[in-house]
């Protein structure tokens, strides 16, 4: 099978050689690999963002989990906002608050779009729906965010991993996070050439993120990594807008995030074992949640 | 590339909390009654690594229930599946290993009712892809890269050309083709990779064969 790029460098090279975007060179490959036509992938992408947009907009609502841990954190950040004294900004924060909205969702079994995961599920639209209030996209505009965030999370999930079991939580909020960094500068108007250097920038600032569910739950931490996510993706973005290249190429940034994974211990990658699952606190609301022995049929 | 698809990284639209966790492990689930080819009657669950150690939090259990009801990830009835296992007569049992395995998040399915049972090994290699990487004690060895066909049949002269003879009709190009059995003329494997996708019309051909007990396509 034919692929167009198996890099970020290939990736890169295309779309400016035939000067077209990320996410057009992303359905490209879409139509030569799977032999579909560019309307149906257009239509299920289109599906895709449907279920992130309701997913926000529960959220915002308010969930709440059924352990108890998480929920109803959406809902205090746009009530916080709609006061009009948030120190970061209104953009920032709105992003932040639709990331915790998709992950308390997610938290709650609800309906949600994986994004590169379902943990990890909440930046990407998060960034996508705040920018969107700034740049007034169209819908085909939002659609091809999704592609620009997938053309990115295609090459880290064949040249690294998008596994928290596999590489820890840098391969999930940390790949998610860059993703969507790269798909805001390109609804921005900036260059694949910038959309590159932002996923960069927010790779290297989540290496070494390990993966320590408390109780197990895609919970805590993993809500509030998905709002750091959030922040972190529209920060990388506006640097490289700005013109702020990294010094590691981007490959070679995924190239770490993928050694770093595989030197991880096992109890900092999804197993419950280490970190904040290991705190006290940690230890004392699994005993809370589970009652202690996990052993036999079921639950 | 073990990712082909855009929409292996924005996708599938699930019931939360994980993809590897629960779409995944839905996804083995629902092979595993795939392969099985009916409902089973009972499942045995062994979950080793991160599944063994979180299959409760992230609702692992759940979803293999839900994948052997022959459930899709975004389906809601994945909440309610032990409830309707049991209303289906489905016994089910879940038993967390503690040996080492090659993936984090693997799972061995045994299925069976009166008259057969299988047992069969997946691994969720994250947002909700997964491999099949044996199958009743055959490992499977596939690389991912094309779409592939899993046919358990009787170690009999012929199957093998009756099966190529019939992708060959339909113009289906073999790209690897692997065959296994366990004792001379008992059940035997073959496992084939193709370079085109293969339509459920070539798949109930396929079935029809003679000495042919099962065939699965895997691998999207």
């Amino acid at each position: 099978m034919e692929y167009l790029f198996r890099n970020v460098r290939e990736l890169v090279e295309l779309a400016e050689k035939e000067n077209k975007l990320i996410s057009e060179i992303m359905i490209e490959q879409e139509i030569l690999v799977t032999d579909r036509t560019r309307e149906e992938i257009m239509k299920q992408m289109d599906r895709n963002l449907t279920v992130m947009e309701e997913a926000v907009e529960k959220g915002l609502k308010g969930v709440q989990s059924v352990s108890g841990l998480t929920g109803g954190d959406a809902v205090l950040l746009q009530e916080y906002m709609a006061k009009g004294n948030s120190l970061s900004g209104d953009l920032l924060l709105d992003a932040v608050s639709k990331a915790v909205a998709t992950n308390e969702v997610n938290a709650a079994m609800g309906t949600i779009c994986a994004t590169p995961t379902a943990g990890s599920a909440g930046v990407v639209p998060g960034t996508l729906f705040a920018v969107k209030n700034k740049l007034n996209p169209t819908r085909e505009q939002m659609i091809r965010f999704l592609f620009t965030s997938g053309a990115f999370g295609f090459v880290v999930a064949n040249n690294a991993s998008i596994s928290g079991a596999a590489g820890g939580c840098q391969a999930e909020v940390g790949s998610a996070a860059a993703m969507a960094a790269a798909a805001i500068v390109e609804m921005a108007g900036g260059t694949p050439q910038q959309s590159s250097e932002a996923f960069a920038i927010t790779m290297k600032n989540m290496l070494g993120l390990v993966c320590d569910p408390v109780a197990g739950l895609v919970e805590v931490p993993c809500v509030k990594r998905n709002a750091m996510g959030a922040a972190n993706s529209v920060v990388a973005a506006d640097m490289a807008l700005a013109g702020v290249k990294s010094r590691i190429p981007c490959d070679e940034v995924i190239g770490a995030m993928f050694e770093i994974g595989q030197s991880m211990p096992s109890a900092l990658r999804e197993t419950a074992k280490g970190g904040l699952a290991a705190t006290p606190t940690g230890k004392w609301l699994e005993a809370k949640i589970f009652g202690g022995a996990v052993v036999g049929s079921g639950r | 590339m073990k990712f082909k698809s855009v929409f292996d990284i924005i996708g599938p639209v699930m019931i939360g909390p994980s993809s590897s966790h629960t779409a995944g492990a839905a996804r083995i689930g629902r092979v595993a009654r795939d392969l099985f080819g009916r409902q089973p009657k009972w499942a045995k669950i062994h979950l080793y690594g991160s599944f063994a150690e979180t299959y409760k939090g992230h609702s692992t259990d759940v979803a293999i229930i839900g994948g052997l009801l022959d459930y899709d990830t975004f389906d809601e009835r994945i909440k309610t599946s032990f409830e309707e296992a049991e209303k289906l007569g489905m016994a089910f049992e879940f038993i967390p290993e503690v040996g080492n395995v090659d993936h984090p998040n693997t799972a061995r399915i045994v299925v069976g009712d009166d008259r057969s049972e299988m047992s069969m090994m997946g691994i969720s290699i994250g947002g909700g892809k997964i491999e099949i990487t044996e199958l009743n004690g055959f490992p499977l060895r596939l690389s991912g890269n094309h779409p592939a066909i899993l046919v358990v049949h009787e170690d009999r002269s012929g199957c093998i050309a009756n099966v190529s003879n019939c992708l060959y009709k339909y113009d289906i190009n073999i790209g690897h083709m692997e065959v296994s059995r366990k004792e001379k003329g008992h059940m035997a494997l073959m496992v084939i990779e193709v370079d085109q996708n293969v339509d459920k019309e070539v798949m109930d051909e396929l079935r029809e064969l003679p000495n042919i007990t099962q065939v699965t396509r895997i691998a999207d």
